[in-house]
């Protein structure tokens, strides 16, 4: 799986950081860095929860 | 601003410019000249694009026959478009080409629907100039399949793939987070292939002969002379495009518009080459290039370029509103000499971090601009960090009025040099 982040519909609520510490990190002004795109089995399900716990969709999971 | 010069090479091919470019070619000229005539079938002419290896000249550099197949195997019945939409505020031979040649840029894109199996295609512009040609081109010669001409307003991120494909369905010319590409969802959501207008005319040629990928058209400017519009074989020196241009000892080069950012005098000697410029950390991009004058301070060229780019951003993406911004105010800071050691290390590694993080490349030109001065010009950053420098000052930065650079107007006001511009002896033979 993949994690892809929409830039222009992240908006720094910075939700999707505490589900997913090491696959994703926030940036100096709160938007979301991906510190991982190809996502391994142990990542899919932090990064899973990243993607709901975001409140502009802007996280999404991909094959 | 001085008229831009066009310069035909005295040596060697230069098909795009073609013998009159300060002319604009009526159809009947394009047809003395072969055109519009080749019994190619689409496939024998996209194996000829692929060994030619013709790659995009709009600024990424694609190889066109992967993106022609792309589009031809993608779901669905594609749609092909001609991109005129120039942004970059250094370069003007799209604009050129679609005002004097506009039938060389119809025909590539009647090759391109027939090669792709498309039944629609537009020619997406901004300049009325280029419009009003291509309308004329398109009323004298039946296409053989419906041709929409788009007018968009000029902006950097116009003739971005997906701003292209936004505004031709009726949104706003602003980009979208990719994927999808353009090649697999584009217009209508059919398979797009968005090639830049000079890459179309390329592939005209290419029917014809077989140098149409050999040469690239190039915006030069910079220095006291006037811009140039010419075309150059791969190969050619940077020094010898900045003696061809008449600023011969630059102080740095503006690379591929803003998007290449900038190189030290010590890279003079690189030559017009992917491999080569990608090998540098710089590329050609739509080829523009911009050669410093001797006394003009690379510093506040890069703050005069990051500043554009800021005013330029679509302001979607959080990440390229706050980049940029930084970018600019921290080099502005370094050009007033009040730049600390925390605002030097925060340009680079804002340089390594933001490239790739926005929905379009406009925050990795500004990110490059930034690292390309740090990394190329590590004792002139140091120097401006104690001392405010008198160049920076007499030139504050002003959104990018100075990287402009007028589009030369065939048949008025364009003044055609035949190889008048005489480069040093020892370069004269490879010049062109
Ligand atoms: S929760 Fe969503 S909007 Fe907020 S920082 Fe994360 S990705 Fe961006
Ligand atoms: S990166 Fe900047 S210019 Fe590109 S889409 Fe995002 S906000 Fe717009």
């Amino acid at each position: 799986m993949k994690l892809r982040i929409d830039s222009t519909r992240c908006q720094g609520y910075g939700e999707c950081l505490p589900p997913a510490p090491g696959v994703i990190d926030l940036d100096e002004w709160g938007y979301a860095r991906l510190l991982v795109v190809d996502l391994t089995d142990d990542q899919e399900a932090a990064a899973r929860a990243a993607v709901d716990a975001c409140p502009n969709n802007a996280l999404r999971l991909e094959r | 601003m001085t008229a831009t010069v066009i310069h035909i090479p005295g040596h060697g091919p230069a098909p795009v410019l073609g013998p009159s470019p300060d002319r604009v070619e009526s159809l009947a000229a394009y047809l003395a000249r072969g055109g519009y005539r080749s019994e190619l079938r689409p496939e024998e002419l996209l194996a000829r694009i692929e060994a030619a290896d013709l790659r995009g000249h709009g600024g990424a550099g694609f190889p066109t026959a992967v993106k022609l197949r792309a589009v031809r195997d993608g779901e669905g019945a594609p749609v092909v478009v001609a991109n005129g939409e120039e942004g970059e505020p250094g370069s003007v031979k799209d604009r050129w080409l679609l005002r004097a040649r506009p039938h060389l840029v119809l025909d590539g894109l009647v090759r391109a629907a027939r090669i792709t199996g498309a039944d629609r295609a537009f020619v997406y512009l901004s300049d009325e100039g280029a419009e009003r040609r291509v309308r004329q081109a398109l009323a004298e010669r039946d296409p053989g399949l419906p041709v929409e001409v788009v007018r968009t307003e000029p902006a950097y991120v116009a003739g971005e793939e997906s701003a292209v494909v936004r505004r031709i369905d009726g949104g706003p010319a602003l980009p979208t987070a990719k994927p999808p590409r353009v090649f697999e969802h584009g217009v209508g959501g059919a398979p797009t292939l968005v090639a830049n207008v000079e890459t179309l005319a390329r592939l005209a040629l290419l029917t014809g002969g077989s140098d149409g990928a050999d040469t690239a058209l190039l915006t030069l400017s910079g220095g006291r002379s006037a811009p140039v519009l010419t075309e150059q074989r791969y190969g050619v020196t940077l020094r010898q495009l900045a003696v061809l241009q008449g600023t011969a000892e630059p102080s740095a080069v503006l690379m591929g518009g803003l998007f290449g950012g900038l190189l030290p005098p010590s890279a003079l000697d690189l030559p017009l080459d992917r491999a080569r410029l990608a090998q540098a950390g710089t590329g050609l991009g739509c080829g523009a290039i911009r050669f410093l004058a001797p006394d003009e301070c690379p510093v506040s060229v890069a703050a005069d370029a990051v500043d554009h780019l800021t005013a330029e951003s679509s302001r979607q993406c959080g990440v390229c509103v706050s980049g940029t911004r930084a970018l600019r105010d921290t080099l502005v800071a370094l050009a007033e000499g009040r730049c600390d050691a925390d605002g030097q290390a925060n340009l680079a590694r804002w340089a390594q971090g933001l490239p790739g993080r926005g929905a379009c490349g406009l925050l990795d030109a500004a990110a490059r601009l930034a690292g390309s001065l740090v990394a190329g010009f590590a004792d002139l950053v140091e120097a401006h960090r104690r001392t405010p420098c008198p160049a920076c000052a007499a030139t504050p930065p002003d959104a990018g009025r100075r990287l402009r650079v007028p589009v030369p107007l065939p048949m008025t006001t364009a003044t055609v040099l035949r190889a008048a511009v005489p480069p040093p002896p020892c370069t004269a033979a490879r010049v062109g």
